[in-house]
């Protein structure tokens, strides 16, 4: 089976909710002039990155009574479509999400697990940390989310792969940083680089759309791609400019790469867990928590 | 036997490079200039343009972000100010067509210096800094279009700039250059030669240069600075690393006592929200 992925790497409008929903319906209704199955929207797409105090204000459920989420509902189907939002919770706590969308109804939100909040980032001043790492069936096999730097943890893609995710869906609103002399950043080559080692590692595709633009000084650096399981890369989006960045992915791949890869079959999960029970239960201070 | 085992040894690599890619600065900060301008609904810049090679970078950078034509880059020579530093900005403003105006200060500052008869060359100098702002931003309203600063990081981290004079600006698209970079990225940008190579002054008096004021070169205290802010090395690292302690020490307290040129004066904080700790959004909200 083939799935036709339109990567959207577009800018938003800082807090300006209907604005932003506005570019992703058109940004949708391209995607469906090229035949895509779904598309993927950066980190916070539907709100901006650097909300600080506007987070409580900018929050959506997404549901089907949401003037937000409804629209985005309806075009979901014809297309498969995953957006980045700021979810409140019952009890009013504020998470940065990310919903799967497929035929009107909302497959898996996940709520971002590590917040950032060192150099520039603030994120946990302002939102609660997701507390959960799952995969879900999709209509193209099953996928897992994760949101930026959830994805610079290696546990939440190994979590994902072991849970039978196949295709990883990274997003991100990923401020550029650390000019050198390479033609691209260090923070995009190191995303570029462990990108493709998830590829590799898990013998899995990987979908990853970051945002362009610019908050006040900060600048976004779009280069969306896709890597298969052979650790290829399939795509690479322009940098610093907004672009649908479309990508065929051949489902099959999976068969051949892991007929001759078979790192998941040989994966000692049991082990895993055995050391990771005697390494937290040890008490041992300098053995992370 | 061990002296037959073949030893390779690493390269050492030329760690701590400062250079820059010039092509990837050039696209993210014409990008800046362009987005952080019209987001705001303006879409022309105003700047000072005093033929160094600051100022020159800044506008070089506009001209491209914006269209030549909309730029104006304002001359505000003092008469004691070089007439070589007058001509270098001319060839700027006809190098890249950016719109142009020359405003002499001498006499709007001249009668203030009169009634200060005991005033030093500092206090001048902050006035004049002072009096070229008050041009740059009645040009603002005037032309109309966004102040763009034109201090590097170098002189930002050492405070070697007037407050509320040519620190004061709507955006700074440079402010993350050491001196060297601003140098590199110039060359790469066509600012002439001359410009770039001459030795930087503030032109405040005749023969007057930045590092005979300093006290260091710019490639000395480049070199230290990205030490200490960029790869957070300690005073100590520093000097083993080959600076003098007298040195280290010098610019590690010249950065720490400048820093209130570099955020926003302090509220006294009495609510439960105040600007500046809890009343916290970007510049860019809402656009």
């Amino acid at each position: 089976m083939k799935c036709t992925i339109a990567l959207a790497q577009i800018n938003t409008k800082l807090g300006c909710v209907e604005d932003n929903l506005e570019k992703h319906i058109e940004y949708i209704k391209a995607a469906q002039t090229q035949n895509a199955d779904l598309i993927v929207f950066p980190e916070l797409s539907l709100t901006g990155y650097a909300l600080q105090d506007l987070t409580s204000t900018v929050s959506h459920r997404p549901t089907a009574d949401d003037p937000i989420f409804r629209p985005l509902l309806e075009a979901s189907q014809k297309m498969d479509i995953m957006v980045g939002f700021v979810d409140e919770d019952v009890r009013n706590r504020f998470y940065v999400a990310a919903a799967y969308l497929s035929h009107g109804e909302v497959l898996h939100v996940h709520h971002k697990v590590y917040l950032p909040t060192y150099s520039l980032f603030d994120e946990s001043r302002f939102f609660a940390w997701g507390d959960g790492v799952q995969a879900f069936d999709t209509p193209f096999g099953r996928m897992g989310m994760l949101i930026c730097e959830d994805f610079w943890h290696a546990s939440p893609p190994y979590l994902l792969w072991l849970d039978g995710a196949d295709i990883l869906l990274l997003h991100s609103a990923s401020p550029g940083r650390g000019l050198g002399q390479q033609p691209e950043l260090e923070s995009a080559h190191w995303v570029d680089h462990i990108n493709r080692a998830y590829a590799s590692l898990f013998t899995n595709f990987v979908i990853h759309t970051n945002r362009v633009g610019y908050e006040d000084g900060l600048n976004f650096w779009g280069g969306a791609s896709a890597y298969d399981p052979n650790g290829q890369r399939l795509v690479l989006g322009p940098r610093h400019e907004e672009a649908l960045v479309m990508v065929e992915i051949d489902l099959n791949q999976l068969h051949r790469t892991r007929a001759r890869l078979p790192m998941l079959r040989d994966e000692r999960t049991s082990l895993v867990q055995r050391e990771m029970n005697r390494i937290l239960g040890s008490g041992d201070k300098n053995s992370g928590r | 036997m061990t002296n037959k085992i073949p030893v390779f040894q690493a390269q050492k690599s030329s760690q701590h490079d400062m250079s820059i890619n010039t092509e990837l600065a050039r696209k993210i900060l014409t990008g800046f200039l362009h987005s952080e301008v019209t987001r705001t609904g303006f879409t022309k810049a105003v700047l000072g343009l005093s033929g160094g090679i600051d100022s020159a970078l800044s506008c070089y950078l506009a001209a491209e972000a914006l269209g030549a034509e909309n730029v104006l880059a304002v001359r505000m020579p003092y008469k004691a100010s070089s007439p070589e530093s007058l001509s270098h900005a001319q060839w700027i403003i006809d190098d890249l067509g950016v719109q142009s105006l020359t405003i002499e200060i001498t006499d709007m500052v001249d009668p203030l210096f009169a009634k200060m008869p005991e005033i030093n060359n500092m206090r001048k100098g902050n006035i004049m800094a002072r009096q070229r702002m008050i041009i740059l931003y009645d040009q603002s309203a005037a032309f109309p279009g966004l102040v763009i600063g034109t201090s590097n990081k170098t002189e930002i981290l050492l405070g070697y700039s007037t407050l509320f004079g040519d620190s004061a600006c709507a955006l700074n698209p440079i402010g993350d250059l050491y001196k060297c970079q601003v140098r590199q990225l110039s060359r790469a940008l066509g600012v002439p030669s001359e410009i770039v190579d001459k030795a930087p002054s503030a032109d405040l008096w005749a023969g007057q240069t930045d590092e005979a004021d300093l006290g260091y070169t710019y490639d000395q205290v480049d070199r230290l600075l990205y030490l200490l802010v960029d790869e957070r090395y300690t005073p100590q690292e520093c000097i083993e690393a080959g600076f003098t302690a007298d040195f280290v020490h010098s610019v590690v307290e010249r950065v720490r006592r400048n820093h209130f040129k570099r955020i926003l004066p302090p509220i006294a904080k009495l609510s439960n929200r105040t600007i500046g700790y809890d009343y916290l959004y970007l510049r860019d909200w809402g656009t």
